[in-house]
């Protein structure tokens, strides 16, 4: 899971040393890698600190709404998958946060940012699982966006995200197809497997094609992401390029896009498809998603109520190396 | 109290014969519970056969603006390599 | 051929591992750190994939032609076979590592006598499944320990998982004549052997964690013969809720 939608003007500060930032720019150009320790100008750390972070923060909250089908997943062999799958989520945001460790910022620090609103996450994540298509819808289309936007940045410019996102872009290969498998069974089966399956698609294709972000015109600090190879692509370039590949995979089991205005263009070799409704992702960006509360509310139930684990532990080890020190 | 668990850093043999490596890290507050969160983090996909832990505070690392000091210097050393030095084609095992 | 004493005594293995996968999925997204929470769930998928081999085998014993899905969702309460003391509910983390480490530290004696089967299939299942059950009995020991001898809140609620599970041990060791006639067979362990290896474990972790002993409680039992407290109904309901509403639908 990932995001890009969320990227805000870094607030270029001019403070620096001239010739440390034209060496900086200069490796970063040469495709060099930066890594913790180098020198790095303040809004290149800034805004990896919260793009990551933010990275971070959907994969945790992405494992809410998957979740909620575990308990209820139809076939064992399911269960396994889906459990394995959210676990995955899990351990990227984990990969993640410890690569924006290597910043200097905690993960307490980025954990308190979520929790207390300030930080952001996919807003794709704020809309809700109703049927077990929607496990199917998400692996398919949520972690096929998802995909578009990491590929890129395995070679992004800061090393530990870069690796990061090597390990995950690895891992994540099977969630697509598993959701895509799902939605097949889904499409020839019952009348009412159909239905879920089609509901599923309705629901799930718009805000897929908003995980990209706003439209290259709308979307400010692109152009010094872009240079500093946080970013590889633009917006509109990634969801072009996923509603070619994803549409044909939708007829190909029966199932029909939500998107009247969609249009295959033989001579471009593209589809041009219907206007976004952007008061419907800002709105959702600014936390009015419909189940926003339920997933800010189950996070922080989880991190207080295991406050008294992770005091528990430390009171321990602390008994303990006192011991051996006497 | 509420104090964060310490950084660990995760290294893995991928198979025998083969040098640990750097993953990334894991938050633990105390070693088992590190070797074990590093076990299900770093190798549900049987990436490794050992692991070591190592507190991040531990690691004293390299200062990147000494990086010329340190690492250049050793770059005209040629004679250090074998190529640097000439034999005739025909002689053999050497 | 059909051995309705030894597919009832598979149900008993595959219920466990499948009551208790399904429990500790529950935690998933919800633990108190990341870490943990990646723990628990190699834990149920472990579980999970034992159930899917052990309900699997009990299929092909029984011979009418249930597989391991069939088994898992279509079966009612009283057909369950688990123990009583995997489908408690989670509680809080101290009541789900107390629930853990005594099962876990049960089933590891079990699978080690299982290994060595008269049923190659069954052998090979517990083979397998040993190791990732000596991990699963390590990991809560260690949880147990530190909430035990961490803080005064840690130590009270760790002592309060052990005195809620405490009941349901009993019911781990005891030996009915169906399984005396398959253990005469070979086929089954003599679960009352296991207990002394058990109590000296379970003693010495307690000890190490600073709790007391278990306490002693009239045992509750009935899993086996599928009379179960009153949680497992409810675990059953959302696990089996799809396949049962659409009964003929393929997922």
């Amino acid at each position: 899971m990932y995001t890009t939608e969320l990227q805000k003007q870094a607030g270029v500060t001019t403070a620096e040393p001239a010739e440390l930032l034209a060496a900086f720019e200069a490796r970063v150009a040469a495709d060099e890698f930066i890594e913790p320790k180098d020198w790095m100008p303040d809004a290149y750390r800034r805004t990896l600190v919260r793009q990551m972070s933010q990275h971070a923060h959907s994969e945790v909250v992405g494992m809410l709404p998957e979740g909620n089908w575990i308990t209820r997943a139809p076939s064992l062999r399911r269960k396994a998958v889906l459990l394995a799958k959210v676990q995955d989520e899990g351990g990227h945001a984990l990969y993640l946060y410890s690569a924006t460790e290597t910043l200097g910022t905690s993960r307490e620090e980025m954990i308190d940012a979520l929790h207390s609103g300030r930080a952001k996450y996919s807003t794709i994540f704020n809309y809700p699982t109703l049927t077990w298509a929607d496990i199917g819808a998400i692996g398919w289309l949520v972690d096929g966006a998802a995909i578009m936007n990491q590929v890129p940045l395995q070679r992004t410019s800061y090393g530990p995200y870069a690796r990061a996102m090597v390990r995950i872009c690895k891992e994540e290969s099977f969630h697509q197809r598993q959701g895509y498998e799902i939605m097949m069974a889904l499409a020839v089966g019952t009348p009412e497997q159909k239905r879920m399956a089609q509901d599923a698609l309705n629901r799930w294709w718009w805000p897929s094609l908003m995980m990209f972000g706003p439209p290259d015109d709308n979307s400010p600090n692109s152009a010094q992401s872009m240079r500093w190879r946080i970013k590889r692509d633009t917006n509109d370039q990634l969801r072009q390029k996923f509603v070619d590949v994803t549409v044909p995979q939708a007829e190909a089991i029966g199932l029909s896009v939500p998107d009247p205005d969609l249009k295959w263009h033989e001579d471009t070799g593209h589809y041009t498809f219907g206007a976004i409704d952007w008061e419907e992702f800002y709105a959702v960006v600014r936390g009015e998603g419909p189940v926003a509360r339920e997933r800010m509310q189950a996070r922080r139930k989880a991190w207080d109520d295991g406050a008294w684990v992770r005091d528990a532990a430390t009171a321990h080890a602390e008994k303990r190396s006192r011991r051996q020190a006497a | 109290m509420s104090q964060q668990w310490p950084l660990w850093e995760v290294f893995i043999r991928t198979k025998g014969g083969l040098s640990h490596r750097h993953v990334g890290s894991v938050h633990a507050a105390d070693p088992d519970m590190a070797i074990r969160h590093a076990r299900d983090t770093y190798t549900r996909r049987m990436e490794g056969v050992s692991l070591w832990v190592v507190p991040s505070a531990a690691i004293t690392a390299s200062d990147p603006a000494q990086a010329g000091p340190l690492f250049e210097p050793a770059a005209d050393k040629v004679y250090r390599h074998p190529t640097f030095y000439t034999v005739p084609d025909h002689i053999k095992h050497i | 051929m059909s051995d309705q004493a030894y597919f009832d005594y598979l149900l008993r293995l595959g219920d466990d591992s499948l009551v208790l996968g399904q429990r500790l999925g529950e935690w998933c997204g919800h633990a108190p750190t990341l870490e943990i929470d990646l723990s628990l769930a190699n834990v149920a998928l472990d579980l999970i994939g034992q159930a899917t081999y052990l309900l699997g085998h009990a299929g092909t014993v029984e011979g009418a032609g249930r597989d391991a899905d069939r088994l898992a969702f279509h079966r009612d309460a009283l057909d369950f076979r688990n123990c009583l003391l995997v489908e408690q509910p989670n509680g809080d983390f101290a009541q789900t590592m107390a629930r853990q480490f005594l099962f876990s530290t049960y089933q590891r004696l079990l699978f080690q006598e299982l290994a060595g089967s008269t049923d190659a299939d069954l052998a090979a299942i517990a083979a397998k499944a040993v190791k990732e059950v000596a991990y699963h009995a390590d990991l809560a020991a260690g949880w147990v320990v530190r909430l035990g001898d961490g803080t005064p809140e840690s130590h009270r609620r760790m002592a309060g998982g052990m005195e809620w599970m405490a009941r349901f041990v009993d019911e781990l060791f005891v030996m009915d004549a169906l399984e005396t006639g398959l253990h005469a067979r070979g086929l089954a362990v003599d679960r009352a052997g296991l207990r002394p290896a058990f109590d000296a474990t379970v003693a010495a972790t307690l000890a190490e964690a600073t709790l007391p002993p278990l306490p002693a409680h009239r045992p509750v039992t009935g899993g086996r013969k599928g009379h179960h407290t009153e949680h497992l109904g409810h675990l059953l309901a959302p696990m089996q809720h799809l396949q049962r509403t659409y009964p003929n639908a393929v997922w």
